[in-house]
């Protein structure tokens, strides 16, 4: 007998419970996965993004992975001399690695994107602005994607 | 199987007070239900106000502000059909019986959209049952199908609902199943839903065979889910996980 | 036509940073996910975005299947000077929709 939505997702929920321990205890050592990285380098043009300058805001934990809030933001005076350019996201486990690209400039006046994203399971998530000087920043984070039960089946 | 929930029931707060399903969301999904510039369901708002325009509802009911606190009491009696009709049913009646033309069917996007529209003007008023003594039956009917065990994991909706409310049935919170917020946004749906579709999926939950939409039994779960949540605030549209 | 919410002030001050936010209805079929009969589903889904400012582009976004149903999108601009703001969404199946709106700045 296959087992209803409500008692599968209970069973995954709990490898997921584990699996959260995991994350948190491997997480500095942990490697992104050769999509997301291809990704990340295909945006900057091979070159390697600083870490930090970013701000990638999303909910660690999430309820439903159907429309997951995500907002972006760019330290940057965002004057015509000094201004982000780009801001792309990019995820390591739904079938593509890209999520969203922005382009802007000074007329922004702030460098913050917010949008709503899908996540089909847990993964990292990286945010890469890319600078007017040509430079790029990343931020990167970890959401933990739990399972509606009782879905429609 | 029946030995099986309660080891699926992690122990959590049993709640006391009446709660909506809202109380037991992300700050997050709250956020989105709480802003109406954030609201999925708002868009079926707007198309619910262009509908009133141009599917004549205007022509008899005027501004929609009119029906302000309709929302709230029903499902209410239907002198026609000698039972309960749901707020979606009223509107599909005006349509077939007052414009003569087929209605919009159940959980169409239009349909949900008339539907959010009237729900949205009684938004924060008090759910307010009719007190219609020809409506015992129906009430008396849709508590009888909530106790009632179904499915093939022989649950009944009492068994989570009442007995397990503010538990985790797994990852999820389970509610307290008070209709306030309905038609809502659900992000599973990825979409609108009316309350009936909500009954659907829980159904399905426990592996039993749904009704077809529109079928006395979740009128009739529907009224005494309206009775049961007597004086709790409407949120209609709301938003759910 | 799709529905949409635009959500931003009517008028603003001179120099003043103003928060836009919008919605747009669609489905984002992300042509990934099997129907009920098993078949894969076609991707339709918003693949641009754009507001353009008195004939100035200020935020674009190229949109992926990860974009949530109903897609959302945040953004500001600066006021600089009275006129109208076009916003047009882009996609699959030659998806295109504008819509307008003027700000007032003082
Ligand atoms: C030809 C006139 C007419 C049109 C057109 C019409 N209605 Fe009605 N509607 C009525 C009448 C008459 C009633 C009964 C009023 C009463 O019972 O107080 C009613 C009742 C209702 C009610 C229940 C009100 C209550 O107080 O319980 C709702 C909701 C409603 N209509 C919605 C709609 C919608 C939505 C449309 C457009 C699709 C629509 N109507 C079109 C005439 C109309
Ligand atoms: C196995 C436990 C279970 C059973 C049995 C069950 N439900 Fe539910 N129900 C849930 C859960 C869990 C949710 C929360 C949504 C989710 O994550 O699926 C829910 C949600 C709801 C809601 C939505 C509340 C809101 O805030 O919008 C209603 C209404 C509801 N159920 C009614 C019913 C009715 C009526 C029945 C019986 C036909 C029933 N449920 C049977 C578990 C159950």
């Amino acid at each position: 007998m296959s087992l209803p939505s409500c008692l599968r997702s209970g069973i995954e929920r709990r490898a997921l419970g584990a699996g959260l321990l995991a994350v948190a205890l491997l997480r500095p050592a942990r490697a992104e996965r050769p999509g997301l990285r291809e990704a990340v380098l295909g945006f900057t043009g091979g070159a390697e993004p600083a870490e930090g300058g970013v701000t990638l805001d999303i909910p660690p934990l999430v309820e439903n992975g159907n429309t997951v809030p995500v907002t972006i933001a760019v330290e940057s005076p965002m004057t015509e001399e000094a201004h982000v350019r780009r801001i792309a996201l990019f995820n390591e486990r739904n079938p593509q690695p890209h999520v969203v690209t922005a382009r802007l400039g000074p007329r922004a006046g702030r460098a913050r994107l917010s949008t709503r994203m899908r996540l089909a399971t847990s993964q990292r998530l990286v945010a890469v602005a890319e600078m007017s000087d040509g430079s790029f920043r990343s931020a990167n984070a970890d959401v933990i994607v739990t399972l509606a039960a009782c879905v429609e089946s | 199987m029946r030995r099986l929930l309660p080891l699926l029931l992690l122990l959590g707060a049993v709640a006391e007070a009446r709660e909506s399903g809202f109380a037991l969301m992300s700050p997050e999904t709250q956020a989105m239900q709480r802003d109406d510039d954030a609201n999925p369901a708002m868009l079926w708002v707007e198309e619910g106000r262009a509908l009133w325009e141009s599917a004549g509802c205007s022509g008899c009911h005027g501004d929609v502000a009119g029906m302000r606190g309709v929302a709230a009491r029903y499902p209410a009696f239907d002198a026609a059909g000698g039972g309960p009709v749901d707020l979606a049913g009223r509107i599909a009646q005006c349509q077939e019986a007052r414009q003569h033309r087929m209605p919009f069917a159940r959980e169409s996007g239009e349909a949900l959209a008339l539907a959010a529209l009237v729900g949205l003007q009684s938004r924060g008023m008090p759910i307010s049952p009719p007190e219609d003594p020809r409506l015992a039956p129906a009430l008396a009917r849709g508590e009888a199908l909530y106790r009632e065990r179904r499915g093939q994991l022989d649950l009944s909706c009492g068994q989570c609902h009442d007995e397990n409310a503010g538990r985790r049935l797994a990852g999820s919170p389970i509610p307290e199943a008070h209709p306030t917020g309905y038609p809502l946004y659900r992000l599973e749906w990825q979409g609108m839903g009316s309350l009936q579709r909500r009954l659907r999926n829980c159904m399905t939950g426990v592996r039993s065979e749904p009704y077809a939409y529109g079928a006395p039994e979740y009128v009739a779960i529907e009224l005494f889910l309206m009775r049961r949540a007597a004086g709790m605030a409407l949120e209609t549209p709301a938003v759910r996980p | 036509m799709a529905r949409v919410l635009i959500n931003l002030p009517r008028t603003a001050r001179r120099g003043e940073v103003v928060e836009i936010r919008t919605l747009i209805q669609h489905v984002m079929e992300t042509g990934y996910r099997p129907g009920a009969d098993g078949v894969v589903a076609p991707r339709d889904i918003i693949t641009g975005f754009t507001c353009v400012y008195n004939n100035e582009e200020v935020f674009a976004a190229e949109l992926a299947p990860a974009i949530a149903a109903n897609p959302f999108l945040s953004f500001s601009l600066v006021a600089a000077e009275s006129g109208i703001l076009a916003f047009t969404w882009t996609g699959d199946n030659g998806f295109e929709q504008t819509e307008t709106r003027s700000l007032t700045v003082t």
